[in-house]
């Protein structure tokens, strides 16, 4: 609901959206008025990927951009946060690069469970509809990807609890 | 964006304050099963284990369904409502993205225009 009022003010087209499409695959939809080949370099070129991949509103900024967007070839992107010492890396490998239209990388930074994703550019009418499949490799690679951003804190607070009611009980043995 | 009530906090966070209880949640979140299933899993007595499974219930992690003689248990909606919150930042974070994207590209766009040419290089 509150997802869509925001979308009013500006076009439709403009509208991203994000879904759950199977047990394993999240995909994302956004229109560009722009030929698919500027959108597409502007996802391949690393001093312009800088300029979008982590806006301000998202709290992160880069350290180092490394992309060689040829099939088979790396990138690898090193973030900064304000809340956080280390700074966090995402790589992989690019598997397919057909220019214009298509990119698949894999992201290896978790390790097995990673996504695979996918990026197609389809051009109409000088505008181009970009969408972004992440593929997991399961649907607990998935479901663990969504929980461990929305209810790791809680975990985190759930197990001190644990360890809590257990000191509590063995004290009370005694 | 979804506020719960305290009490309802309190609730839910004394149900998932049981290792069982998340062990369950866990194991429903990779597929439904029934109360006995559950509890040869978790090395426990039909009773015991309804009593973990009502208490999830009733804070709406989840759910249960009777047919025949067997009770089948789901994650409720309360686990529903975390994946779409969930989808949602992240629709948040793409479309943040997108939006400075549009204008590298309207930017890209303009440059071609001024450059007078259409190809690439």
């Amino acid at each position: 609901m509150d997802a869509r009022t925001e979308s009013d003010t500006s076009s439709m087209k403009n509208r991203t959206t994000a879904e759950r499409k199977s047990e394993r695959e999240l995909v994302v939809t956004r229109t560009f008025h722009a030929p698919a080949r500027i959108v597409f370099e502007a996802w391949t070129r690393p001093e312009l990927l800088k300029r979008w991949w982590a806006p301000k509103s998202i709290g992160i900024t880069f350290i180092s951009c490394e992309v060689d967007a040829r099939t088979g070839g790396t990138y690898r992107f090193v973030f900064g946060h304000p809340a956080s010492e280390q700074p966090m890396a995402f790589f992989g490998r690019y598997i397919e690069v057909t220019p214009y239209s298509r990119l698949v990388w894999t992201n290896d930074e978790g390790g097995e469970g990673g996504a695979v994703t996918t990026v197609t550019f389809d051009e109409r009418g000088g505008e181009t509809l970009v969408v972004m499949s992440d593929l997991y490799p399961s649907k607990e690679a998935l479901d663990g990807a969504i929980a461990s951003g929305s209810t790791s804190g809680v975990d985190e607070t759930f197990k001190q609890l644990d360890e809590l009611l257990v000191t509590l009980g063995a004290s009370v043995g005694r | 964006m979804v506020q719960y009530s305290h009490a309802r906090f309190d609730d839910s966070f004394a149900a998932l304050s049981d290792a069982t209880r998340r062990g369950v949640l866990e194991r429903l979140g990779r597929t439904d099963a029934s109360i006995t299933e559950l509890a040869d899993k978790f090395h426990m007595t039909l009773t015991g284990m309804k009593k973990h499974v009502a208490i999830l219930e009733q804070v709406g992690l989840v759910t249960t369904e009777k047919v025949g003689r067997v009770r089948t248990c789901k994650l409720g909606p309360r686990r529903l409502e975390e994946e779409a919150a969930w989808i949602e930042r992240y629709r948040q974070l793409w479309a943040a993205r997108f939006d400075a994207l549009d204008k590298v590209v309207e930017e890209l766009q303009q440059k071609e225009k001024s450059d007078g040419r259409k190809n690439r290089e």
